[in-house]
This record gives C-alpha cells, structure tokens and sequence, in this order.
C-alpha cells in the first residue's frame, strides 16, 4: 500500500502543486521584505488566472495569457501600491478590500465573458532530454517532465535570492523593510522602492492565477484559488521572508495536497476532510514553532512618514 | 580637501524660513559656515536647529530663503542632492539599518550597477578609518555594535560619501566622557583637512570647549553669532533661555534618615531575553539622593522598572521600610510609597491623548475625593489639578487640553507634580530632565532638591553626569548591568566616573 502512495506521479505532482505558491509567496515576500504586507494576493491571483485563460482561450496561446495575467497583475500591484504607500491605509483592510475585488471582479467577467468552465490547451510538458528518461528513482519522471512554468518558478528561487542579496536593489529593499528613516537618509526613495516591489509582487501573483488556470488545471471557474494566496501569504512567514525557506514550505504543502488526491484516487478509507485539512494545520502549527521572528521586517506594514 | 574633490569653502543660509502648521518654527534665519571650521549651533529643544539642519540636508523645504555654496545659490531637494553637494549628516537617531553591515550600511544609496561591490566599499572604508582613527570592523552588523562605534559608522560613512561638510545632531548625548574626548579628537582632524563642522548642541562646556563660532537660537530666531572665545556659560544659558540660568544649586545639608530601601542580589532578564541586572545590591537613605550613572543600557532601565515593580525578578529582595515588597504588584508599591518619573514619559509616564487633569489622577482616580460612589467627581479632580497647574508652574491652556500638545518640559512637570502629590517615601527619576528645557530643567532640579531636603528617598538615574553631579549625594555607577561603585560625591571626579562607565573597576580609577 506505501507503494500505492508514494509513487513518483505523486512527487512529480507536488513539483507541478507547488508552482502557485512559489510564484505568489515569492512576490509577496518582496513586498513584505520592503515593509508592505499585501493581503489581496489571492484577489490578484484570480484576476490573473482568470485574463491569463481568457486570453488563451481568444487567441489559443499560452504565452499571450501569461502576458496578460503580467500585465494584469502589475495593474492591480499598482492600485495596491498607491493605497498602501501614498494614501497610507492599513494595510491588512485594504488588502482584504483586494481580494474581495479580485473574487468578484474574476467571477462577474467570467459569467459575463466566458459563461461555463471550458478547458484551454495551456503549457504542455517538456521532456528534458536524456534528464527525463532516467528511471533511477524517479527522477525523470518527478524533475523532467514538467511544463515551462515548473521550471521557472524553481529558477525564481536562487535568482530571487541573489536579487535580495547581492544587488544593490536588494540592498535597498531589505533597508526600506528595516529602517525607511534611515534609508530616506540615505538618499533612497522608500516610496519608489515600495511601489517597485509591491508591483513585481504582484505581477508574480498574476502569474501564479495563469500557473493555476493554463498550466495546472487549465480551466477557470469561480474562486478558482479557494483561498491559495493567503496561504502563499502565511509561506513568507513560515518561510523566515528567504526563497529558500519559502521553497520548502511550498513543497511540504503541495506534497500533502498531493497525497491527498492519491489516496482519494486509489480509495483508501481515510475520510478525504482530513488530507484538506492537513496543510492548514500544519501551516499553523509550523508557524507557531517558527516564532523565531528575528527575520521579520521591522517596518512590515508600517506606512513611511518622514520627520518627527 | 576631500578624496574627491569636493570642497566647500563657504556655506550660507540666507532668510531661511520654515512653517508647519501652527507653527513657526525657523523664522527669517541666517547662518554661515567656513571651511575648516567648527560651528556650534546651540538652543533648546525647539529652538529650531534641527529643523534648520534638515533643510540644509535636504529632509525638509524652506518655505523662504536660500542657500549658497561657495557663493553660488543651490537648491537641496533631497539628501540624495545634499551628499552629492558634499553635505553630511549625522542624525541624533542613527540611520542605519540594524541587519546590515557597516560596509552595506554605507552602500545604501551609492548608485551602481547589479552587482554590490562591497570589497572596494570596504577597502575604502579602512583607508577611511586608518586616517581619522575611527576603529570599526566593516563586516560587523550594526547591532552587533556599541552606540559609540554606531557614530563612528555614520561618520565613517559621511565621508565615504565625500562630506566636506558634517552636521553633527547632538553626537555627544550618548558618549561616555572619553568617548566625547575621541570624537572631538577626530573632528579637529577632520577640520585640520579643510573640511567644516556644524556641532549642534544644548550643553554648553561641550560647545565651548570644541567650536570657533557660536550661533544661538531661540524660538526658531537666531539671538547672534558670536567667536567662542567672547562667549561664557553664563552668557549662553542667557542667550538661550533669555533670562539669568543657576547652575549651582545650594544644596543644604540634610539630615540622613536610616535605610529606607534595600536591593538585595537583584537580578532580572532585560527585554532581549539577556540578564539585564545582575545581582545588585543597593541601599537608598531618606534625605539622600543617589545618582544612578551609565552609558545608555547598561541596566539603569530595568533598576527603576525592578523597582517599581514593572519588571519581574528572578532573584533578589527588595525591602521598603523593612517590609519586603518583592512580591508585590506596581499599586501596591505606588501605596506604599514609592512614586516613579519614567523615562518614557509619552510612553510610560502619560496618555497622549488624555488632558491635563485626567494624566494627573491616573493613579488616583479610584481614590476620593476623585472618586464619588464610583463615579469620576469632575470638579474636584479640575480642582486638584489646577492647583497643581499653579504650584508647578505648568503652561497648558486649561486643564482640559489634551496633554500631547504641551511641551515635554511642561509634560515633565506634571507627571513630577503627580508623583510627589502624595509625599512618597521613596522617588526614581529617570532621565527627568532628558528633552526638557533649560528653564523646566533648572525648576525640577529644584524641586528635587526640596524633596530631599523634605526627607524623601530620591533614586536619580541620568545619562547626564553634569545632572548626576549637581544633585547627588552619592553616584552608584552602572556597566553590563552590575553597580560597579557608589561612592560620595566629593570623593570622586567626572572623569573618573567616565572610566567606571566604561567598564574599569573602582579601584583601578
């Protein structure tokens, strides 16, 4: 029966489940990194999967839709941005405000534009070759056989990485997140910097719909994340605000939604509520523990203002 | 002149004006400064220096007025433009950011490419340090560091940028008195090297002994600028205030009751999780005060707060009047007599947004007479604190104004006017004058001294040793959380206290 459960599909699933969450967590980090916590992720989310499948069901192609949810994403990251940074509102209302915006808005052009959940094409896989066909383990089969998103959502972690690191962007981010008093001292625009972000964040989010709607499921229908994004909000935290960390907590996630759908597909009598469950206690739980906060930014949700 | 070229040979401000709502706050101000010159800009809390500063650094706009380098008009709209003028700044609160190094802290806002180049930062930074004698390790991370070796950074980093001019916000308030001797020592260098030095300040021996020139501001007006060697203490606290300072206080002597409170082996966690106090053992006498020195954080804080009762023990007594009151709650302390000025006025000390009278009962309000058949009796509390109002002589509108919007030295008065309304036993000053003016500063220096000639306890704790001399009887002296000596005053001088901060042991002194 283990052998039943821990098939290499399953882990190759996990690699494909794990994508959303690192393209939004990863974006949402860089915000909250500067010192803005977005909670409209799953909104833009939304949005995003739903233009990216629109997009793709107009025109047939993929990439355009993956475009369109970019470019939707840096839309909304924008209104995000100035509510957060110019107009200064608390940042945890106008973040639900988001995603209530995103939930509604995606539904009512989908009934209006779309009617009934139609599948699209989307990104199909690509065999790496030689790589894909190695038997040993696995491993083909779990690393080498994904679509172009899988492989650039796990790309995004050591490129993010190097960003916030060693560039002098990253620099400026992580002392906007600390200390914007500072920072503004120093010459650095902290609302310039904040917009920056909160837009990649966001565009990364509109990606991460598009993973969901033309690369994973490939079809769109109402609240199609069921609140996946707060949970890529919740990785930044368990993830300790680092790619890396945010990388394994996607994967320990995805690896129990896709046990889940393995042991519901091969009928195993374990009430199917409690695999639903299990990532969100688990997310809990972790958090609890991780409450080791020395990596937090200081300046997380605090609004800039300069002088005394 | 500096690495790069820059150099400034005059600056000058001309008719700078500046407004906030409500407020005037620099009014039609001239000010120059040369090159190879250290000028002090002194005034009290409000006077307007910062906010003359923070134009010249481009933080705020004037409304009016310009500014001229080398003769030529230049707009500074930003810091970005002021370092690219070669105008430095040291704030009074360090900008730097904890988690970062030295080196990363001083690439903030250098425009490069993709890739940090931190080596030759760093490289720079150490030819920098060898020159002026500013020891820091460049890959440390500022909260790894020591307040002193923070200003070092921050000016380390200034010139890094290539300041040919510094302004320097009250560097002096966090130094032990050696570590003042070191910075001056670097500035004279920095000045023997062409470039200027704008010093602002309030305590009057530092700006005496360091500047050239004297400008002095009052109520965002500039009084006059003056060569410091016509200036005297008496004239500037004058200047300052606008009316004749004391400084030296007559101090009666008192008749010394027995002990009143006793620490025995007090030990406590601080706020970083860190033993804060370590096994300390003190001993307060009525009619006495004790003046608690020490450079900021070596457990002064978590001593008053051990005190009254707002920070939890892990070993220790504490003895009130041959009571033990270790395991007693802050009311039931503040009932037994022991009254507290907290650091943090707006923090710990008073409700922002609460008036006057309200701030003045808050201990008392469950008490008649402010307390009738429970409800709040408005007019006797209005009562009692106008009377207080009168007595302390606190400037508010009415009593009903919303304690915010008083001046911290009036702010000051009040909680001071609180806690000795009920004649405690024992008082903890801390830092009651820090923020406060000269003239609210002189009138609780006062009050203090009554208190103690009334009989009262009075546990002073102040970063300010010209405070701690002219008022205690004895100065305990604390360093990673230990009282390192108490000894009387007369016994000791300033500078020795300065080592003992620094952490030398008492006999060595």
């Amino acid at each position: 029966m283990i052998e039943q459960v821990f098939t290499a599909s399953v882990f190759a699933a996990a690699l494909r489940l794990a994508t959303p969450y690192m393209f939004a967590s990863i974006g949402e980090m860089f915000g909250q990194r500067s010192g803005v916590l977005n909670l409209g992720v799953d909104g833009i989310m939304l949005m995003g999967a739903f233009f990216a499948h629109y997009v793709a069901l107009m025109t047939g192609s993929a990439v355009l839709g993956v475009g369109a949810a970019l470019l939707v994403g840096a839309l909304l990251g924008l209104a995000t941005a100035f509510v957060s940074v110019t107009l200064k509102a608390e940042q945890g209302i106008s973040g639900i405000g988001m995603y209530l915006f995103g939930l509604g808005m995606s539904e009512l052009l989908f009934q209006r534009l779309v009617g009934t959940p139609r599948s699209v094409e989307g990104f199909s896989a690509i065999y790496i070759p030689l790589l894909s066909d190695i038997q040993f383990l696995g491993i083909g089969e779990i690393f080498f056989r994904h679509n172009i998103l899988v492989y650039v959502a796990f790309a995004l972690v050591p490129i993010s990485a190097y960003i916030i690191n060693r560039t002098p962007f990253g620099l400026m981010i992580r002392a906007v997140g600390q200390n914007p008093q500072a920072a503004d001292a120093m010459g650095i625009n902290v609302a310039r910097v904040r917009y920056m972000t909160v837009i990649l964040g966001s565009m990364l989010a509109g990606l991460a719909g598009a993973a969901l709607s033309v690369a994973l499921l490939k079809v769109f229908q109402q609240n199609l994340t069921s609140g996946l994004g707060f949970i890529a909000v919740a990785l930044v935290y368990f993830g300790r605000w680092r790619p890396v960390g945010i990388m394994i907590g996607a994967l320990l996630f995805s690896f129990v939604n896709a046990l889940q759908l393995q042991i519901s597909a091969i009928g195993l009598n374990i009430p199917s509520e409690f695999a639903v469950m299990a990532p969100y206690v688990i997310t809990i739980i972790a958090l609890v523990f991780a409450s080791r906060q020395t990596e937090k930014p200081d300046a997380l949700t605090k609004p800039f203002e300069r002088g005394e | 002149m500096t690495e790069n070229g820059r150099r400034i040979d005059t600056l000058e401000m001309r008719g700078i004006v500046k407004r906030f709502p409500g407020v005037l706050a620099v009014d039609h101000l001239d000010f120059d400064v040369q090159a190879g010159e250290i000028h002090a800009l002194l005034g009290e809390n409000g006077a307007g220096k910062s906010t003359l500063m923070k134009m010249l650094y481009g933080l705020y706009q004037p409304d009016e007025g310009s500014i001229l380098i080398n003769g030529r008009e230049t707009r500074i709209r930003s810091p970005q433009d002021a370092i690219a003028q070669g105008v430095g700044m040291v704030h009074q609160h360090f900008m730097l950011v904890p988690s970062l190094t030295v080196t990363e802290n001083t690439a903030l806002g250098i425009p490069s490419k993709w890739q940090l180049d931190l080596k030759s930062i760093a490289r720079g930074l150490d030819e920098l340090s060898e020159k002026y004698n500013l020891k820091v390790n460049p890959n440390l991370p500022i909260w790894q560091l020591s307040v002193g070796e923070q200003q070092r950074v921050e000016i380390l980093r200034a010139l890094y940028k290539g300041a040919a001019l510094l302004i320097l916000d009250e560097p002096t308030a966090v130094l032990t008195p050696q570590e003042v001797d070191d910075l001056f020592r670097i500035l004279h260098r920095m000045t023997d090297d062409g470039r200027s030095i704008i010093f602002i300040s309030h305590k009057l021996h530092e700006v005496l002994s360091i500047s050239q020139r004297i400008t002095v501001l009052r109520a965002g007006r500039r009084v006059d600028t003056i060569p410091t060697t016509a200036a005297t203490k008496p004239l500037l606290a004058e200047m300052m205030v606008g009316r004749p300072v004391v400084f030296e206080y007559a101090r009666r002597a008192t008749q010394v009751s027995s002990e009143r409170l006793r620490l025995d082996r007090v030990s406590a966690l601080s706020n970083r999780g860190e033993l804060g106090l370590k096994e300390v053992s003190l001993t307060l006498h009525g009619g006495e005060i004790t003046g608690v020195a020490g450079v900021s954080g070596n457990g002064q804080s978590e001593l008053a707060q051990v005190i009254a009762g707002l920070r939890a023990i892990k070993s220790g007594t504490i003895t009130l009047d041959d009571t033990d009151v270790t395991g007693k709650s802050p009311r039931q302390r503040h009932e037994a007599g022991i009254s507290y000025i907290p650091e943090e006025r707006m923090l710990d000390g008073a409700i922002k947004e609460f008036t006057v009278a309200e701030n003045y009962i808050l201990q008392d309000h469950a008490r008649p007479p402010f307390n009738r058949g429970g409800l709040l009796n408005l007019r006797a509390i209005r009562e009692a604190c106008e009377r207080a109002v009168k007595d302390y002589e606190i400037k508010t509108p009415t009593t009903d104004t919303p304690i915010k919007s008083l001046s911290g030295g009036n702010i000051q008065k009040l909680i001071l006017a609180r806690e000795l309304s009920r004649s405690p036993r024992l008082l903890i000053a801390a830092q009651p004058t820090r923020g406060v003016d000269v003239g609210a500063t002189e009138y609780i220096h006062r009050r203090l001294l009554e208190e103690r000639a009334n009989g009262t306890a009075i546990l002073l704790i102040s970063e300010d040793l010209d405070e701690i001399f002219a008022l205690s009887d004895r100065i305990a002296v604390m360093y990673e959380g230990r009282i390192v000596g108490v000894l009387p005053r007369e016994s000791v001088t300033l500078r020795q206290v300065g080592q003992m901060m620094a952490g030398a042991a008492m006999d060595a002194v």
